[in-house]
């Protein structure tokens, strides 16, 4: 890996990105009307007697999630065109390093994914009054971490998709269990034993436990850490498994 | 000094399907070598065994005296792949700059390049703007901006009016002159006779390899196209006196 291509790498994504308003507006403003909706959703509810507020638990968690499914599928469609444009095949040709490339989409779109979280965030917080017992900071580290892991595992599943019909396909395939299993609609412990045994083994059960224990606790638990520790240990395995997807040599 | 590109008996298979049939052949350094063959003659697959992305099924190929795909080649080769590999989303000046950039070239560099395949009034421009030809010429400068010693070029001059076409030619000829080797594929005849050297392939066969003017006069025409089919119909024939006299392609039939 070298750090000034690893730099160019990570600004010419940028800039693609840059060029393209209409997702820039996009990512920015879609959490914040699905947000408003939600908050809409639960106003006349009553919270549960000493309990938290619906909103404020489905809020949280959704501020985790947005980041997680976008930057997935930018992450898929973007990868994939790279391969079948040919600028991959020529990338491959020059001095640039598969990490240069790999690192490069992770920085970019993490960025993007937590600029995303903190505009939904802000709006969260100010508007909506969103109650947590830990800082807001923690909420946007997660939610940018979760961007991340996306990017790896958009990375990894654009290897097998061969058009962006296929690659759209993998984003119910990818995201949908995660967010059935995480614990959002039934809480882990309460789900059959089999159930559970898939969810410990989705990374976005742990970001969405961490979330939880920041919408809990004042300060940064363990139980936080540890989650986060293994999201960043998917994320990592995820970059490994793209990186043995990317072929200098093909038939 | 040694040949910029040595193929020995290379063969490819692409499934089940022999592309490249134990193709021999050398390109000396500062030419400029015409890969000239129908379309699916196997061009493109030599063209990317010798940069190095090809799995090879035998034979060997060298560049620069190095295997072909070698870490240190990759700063000394440029590939220009047949459809234009530049990002659509990036404009003309974006992109010239990034390619310079992986090369360690500086924006000026990146300017020139543009500025070299006549793209400077455009360089501002989206390239999923531009035409098919000028987007072709986008990545030809993403191709050169590192300046690299050995150019692979996949027809890098389809769809170019004819006075851009003739101003590139004249481009790879003082490329060629300082020293560079260039290899350009073309499927049309007319600029077969701009080369130094040509090597002519067909069902992954190489028929004729050597200058145009030796070509010419090996099968007794003046007209470069007309020599060509005489070569063709001479091996199709299988007469190997008709291959042998062309030089050194007479083995690889």
């Amino acid at each position: 890996m070298n750090p000034r291509i690893l730099a160019v790498t990570t600004g010419r994504i940028l800039r693609q990105l840059r060029h393209d308003r209409r997702t820039v507006a996009l990512l920015l403003v879609v959490p914040a009307l699905l947000l408003t909706l939600v908050y809409y959703m639960y106003a006349d509810q009553p919270a549960p007697p000493g309990g938290v507020s619906t909103f404020d638990r489905i809020a949280l968690v959704m501020l985790g999630f947005f980041p997680f499914v976008i930057m997935f599928l930018v992450t898929s469609i973007a990868m994939l065109r790279e391969r079948t444009n040919g600028t991959l095949e020529r990338l491959l040709t020059t001095p640039l390093a598969k990490a240069d490339l790999l690192f490069g989409y992770g920085i970019a779109f993490g960025l993007a994914g937590a600029v995303q979280a903190t505009v939904a965030s802000a709006l969260a917080y100010w508007v909506f009054d969103l109650n947590t017992a830990g800082g807001s900071e923690l909420v946007i580290m997660i939610a940018a971490l979760n961007a991340v892991l996306a990017v790896a595992l958009g990375l990894f599943c654009s290897a097998f998709a061969r058009t962006e019909f296929q690659a759209v396909q993998f984003m119910p395939v990818v995201v949908a269990p995660q967010l059935l299993l995480c614990g959002l609609f039934v809480p882990r412990d309460e789900m059959a034993g089999w159930l559970q045994a898939v969810s410990d083994v989705l990374p976005l059960s742990y970001a969405v436990e961490a979330l939880q224990e920041v919408g809990a606790h004042a300060e940064p638990t363990g139980t936080m850490w540890r989650d986060l520790t293994v999201v960043v240990g998917a994320t990592v395995l995820a970059l490994v498994l793209a990186a043995a997807t990317l072929r200098r040599r093909s038939g | 000094m040694e040949d910029a590109i040595v193929l020995r008996d290379l063969v490819v298979d692409r499934g089940r399907r022999r592309v490249l049939h134990g193709i021999s052949c050398a390109v000396p350094r500062g030419v400029v070598a015409g890969l000239l063959g129908p379309s699916g003659s196997g061009k493109t697959t030599l063209m990317r065994a010798v940069v190095g992305v090809q799995t090879v099924g035998g034979g060997t190929v060298t560049v620069l005296g190095r295997p072909a795909g070698s870490t240190d080649l990759r700063r000394r080769v440029g590939y220009l792949t047949q459809a234009p590999s530049v990002y659509a989303d990036l404009t003309v000046r974006e992109n010239a700059r990034y390619f310079a950039a992986l090369h360690g070239r500086s924006r000026a560099d990146a300017d020139r390049a543009v500025a070299d395949v006549g793209l400077s009034a455009a360089a501002g421009q989206l390239v999923g703007t531009l035409s098919g030809g000028q987007r072709s010429r986008a990545s030809l400068a993403c191709a050169l901006v590192g300046e690299p010693e050995l150019i692979v070029l996949d027809e890098p001059t389809v769809g170019q009016d004819p006075v851009l076409r003739a101003d590139l030619w004249g481009r790879f000829h003082e490329l060629a002159a300082s020293g560079v080797t260039l290899l350009v594929s073309s499927h049309v005849m007319d600029e077969a006779s701009r080369c130094d050297r040509l090597l002519l392939i067909r069902e992954g066969r190489l028929i004729a390899d050597d200058t145009p003017d030796a070509v010419r006069a090996a099968a007794g025409v003046s007209d470069l196209d007309e020599a060509f089919l005489r070569l063709i119909r001479a091996s199709e024939a299988g007469s190997a006196v008709a291959a042998g006299a062309v030089g050194t392609g007479g083995e690889a039939s």
